[in-house]
């Protein structure tokens, strides 16, 4: 053990380097891939940030749009940064790919009939734990301790026990 | 203990608390081999993103021609007033999988059905070669090298084959190679009776 951190202490200049050129080389990965559909406007840039995070990728299925490489995701990220560039709101962009994809493309599923049971799932279990709970506590109240007053057998045996002064 | 009723009642309530985990074991089990076999004769498919244009008319578009290979371009306005279905199939050059389906279009354009073609993301060249080498199906082509079009139909992949009625309505639609089993199962069956009534 001793041995080791004679070793991180000896290594430390070289790790502290180390260390201090991943952070600098930290904002260029973050650069890699295709920047070239970034819009020049920062709040229509974030906009349309914000509207790719709610779309799915639908090669890669569990990652949105914005975070895949993908040349379909590439293309949904082009075509959503020209609409917002155009004007168009966030409900029309959503709207736009919504009626190409289905719900499919949402990464928040909407509320419908046929979503109903997805959403419910949450309260439904909660609902069911609350009802066990309450019939467990009713069970136990009800057969549990029993009736808290001594027969009178009960009460003799007591007084045996304790030598009743009185007997 | 006071009580005398209660041990038949305590029994049967073991008995559920023995069974009922019993039931939701055989229960999963049950899906679990209902999923797997899904998912070997492909009639469930986890990851399959169902068509958003089912029962609409395809979108409004233009596509180019593919200019070597002499075929008229395919617009919207080509499926209005069809004599019959028509299979539109989303293909491209380098896409493997639609190497493995191409005798399938082979076999459908043999048979007299319209399959018409979009060429998406390719080169001119390269989908020319990949019609020379394999034989064309196709008696309409458009080239949609942006993909745009392909969008607006909802392509997320190539393979994709789509089955129009005679009235231009996209009735069925497929994502990834046509197979022998969903020839037989779903698309001659379609395509009979689409023609027929």
């Amino acid at each position: 053990m001793s041995h080791f951190l004679d070793a991180l202490r000896r290594r430390a200049g070289a790790i502290l380097v180390a260390v201090a050129l991943l952070a600098l080389s930290l904002p260029v990965i973050a650069q890699i891939g295709d920047t070239s559909y970034r819009l020049r406007d920062a709040e229509q840039e974030s906009r349309a940030r914000d509207i790719g995070k709610e779309l799915r990728c639908l090669v890669c299925q569990n990652q949105s749009i914005e975070d895949s490489d993908a040349s379909l995701a590439r293309d949904l990220r082009r075509i959503v940064r020209e609409q917002v560039e155009q004007g168009a709101s966030n409900e029309q962009v959503m709207r736009f790919v919504h009626e190409r994809y289905g719900d499919f493309v949402l990464l928040r599923p909407p509320f419908k009939w046929s979503t109903l049971l997805l959403w419910a799932t949450p309260a439904l279990a909660l609902l069911g734990g609350v009802f066990a709970i309450w019939r467990a506590r009713r069970r136990a109240n009800a057969t549990g301790i029993g009736p808290l007053e001594l027969t009178e057998a009960e009460r003799k045996r007591l007084a045996d026990l304790q030598g009743d002064p009185r007997a | 203990m006071s009580d005398v009723a209660k041990p038949a009642a305590r029994a049967s309530r073991r008995k559920l608390l023995v069974y009922a985990p019993l039931g939701v074991a055989v229960a999963g089990g049950i899906s679990f081999w209902a999923m797997l076999r899904g998912l070997q004769d492909g009639s469930f498919n986890p990851r399959g993103v169902p068509s958003a244009l089912l029962g609409k008319p395809p979108p409004d578009f233009t596509l180019p021609a593919l200019e070597s290979t002499g075929l008229p371009p395919l617009v919207s306005a080509d499926f209005r007033g069809l004599p019959g279905p028509v299979v539109v199939n989303f293909w491209a050059s380098w896409c493997a999988p639609c190497i493995i389906e191409h005798p399938h279009l082979m076999a459908l354009q043999r048979q007299g059905v319209p399959v018409w073609g979009v060429n998406y993301k390719d080169r001119p060249r390269e989908a020319q070669g990949f019609l020379t080498r394999l034989g064309n199906p196709f008696t309409r082509l458009g080239v949609d090298e942006p993909g745009r079009v392909s969008i607006d139909w909802g392509v997320y992949g190539v393979p994709e084959t789509y089955i129009l009625d005679r009235g231009g309505i996209i009735r069925w639609r497929f994502a990834g190679p046509i197979t022998p089993e969903l020839m037989a199962q779903d698309i001659q069956p379609l395509l009979r009776r689409l023609s027929g009534g």
